[in-house]
């Protein structure tokens, strides 16, 4: 115990970052896939969303306004909403687009051109 | 060919050792946070989607916070009965067509969820209002005259 104090005094002076893992869903469509993650009280704004060396990073920073009043039952958690996935090659990044509605974040990924299937004509 | 992994990364559900700077008082205010999800949701009968909700009592009124992302407004249930606030709703699949979409993986529950939570004193039926906003649904009671916080003057 004393132990634990003396560490965690050292650690004041980093920044601890906690973050939660919400839930997602993977749907394959047409010429790609659509990701949904669930940030509820997250707002277009808080949203950040990076991709880096195929790996493609959502961060969601909830907004909400304070209730007044003493919580008498409290089930949610304040912290912000951090996925990460790794994504194929086959996946064009350039083009990845991302919307969010009522704490839905919708993403779509979309195939590269050229892992397309195409005809290839007989000269 | 599997063509998404999911990297899920590695946070800790228990707050950060650092913020246990004075240990009793964190103590204390370890018992203050919400339910872990660890210990699962008090009441539940079954493993299912159980949407997290919060209650709050601001004097006058009770505000009741439940987080419920990608739902539409006419999905959301709301019923007052016996001092017992119930929120039930059922939550469809965005796009019901099937042209060649397959699910790959889903970890979000779809289907009906139903809340409920016992008001600690009464409330108006009369006065109830909801928002539901960034996937958020507030709904705020009005306490019934009787109930409310009043000052009794000394004479």
């Amino acid at each position: 115990m004393n132990t634990l104090t003396r560490e965690t005094r050292e650690g004041d002076r980093r920044q601890a970052v906690q973050f939660i893992t919400p839930p997602a869903s993977v749907t394959e469509i047409g010429d790609g896939y659509m990701l949904e993650i669930e940030m509820p009280g997250v707002k277009k704004d808080g949203l950040e969303i990076s991709v880096e060396n195929n790996e493609l990073t959502v961060i969601g920073r909830r907004s909400l306004p304070a209730v007044e009043g003493t919580p008498i039952h409290r089930e949610s958690r304040p912290e912000n909403f951090r996925r990460a996935f790794e994504i194929d090659p086959s996946i064009d990044a350039d083009k990845i687009s991302a919307k969010i509605d009522q704490g839905l974040v919708t993403l779509i990924l979309p195939k590269a051109e050229h892992v397309k299937p195409r005809k290839i004509a007989v000269s | 060919m599997n063509l998404i992994r999911y990297q899920v990364p590695d946070t800790s559900p228990w707050p950060a050792l650092d913020r246990w700077g004075n240990l009793r008082d964190e103590l204390n205010s370890f018992f203050d946070m919400p339910f872990s999800t660890a210990f699962g949701r008090p009441g539940q009968l079954f493993t299912g989607w159980s949407p997290a909700l919060d209650l709050y009592d601001s004097g006058d009124h009770f505000v009741a916070v439940v987080e419920l992302p990608g739902m539409r407004k006419e999905d959301i249930d709301i019923s007052l009965h016996d001092g017992t606030l119930t929120i039930s709703g059922e939550r469809k699949r965005e796009s019901e067509s099937n042209n060649g979409e397959t699910t790959q993986r889903s970890e979000r529950y779809i289907g009906t969820f139903r809340r409920s939570i016992a008001l600690p004193t009464r409330v108006d039926a009369g006065r109830v209002s909801a928002t539901y906003q960034d996937g958020i649904l507030k709904v705020t009671l009005s306490k019934a005259e009787e109930a409310k916080p009043k000052q009794i003057q000394v004479s």
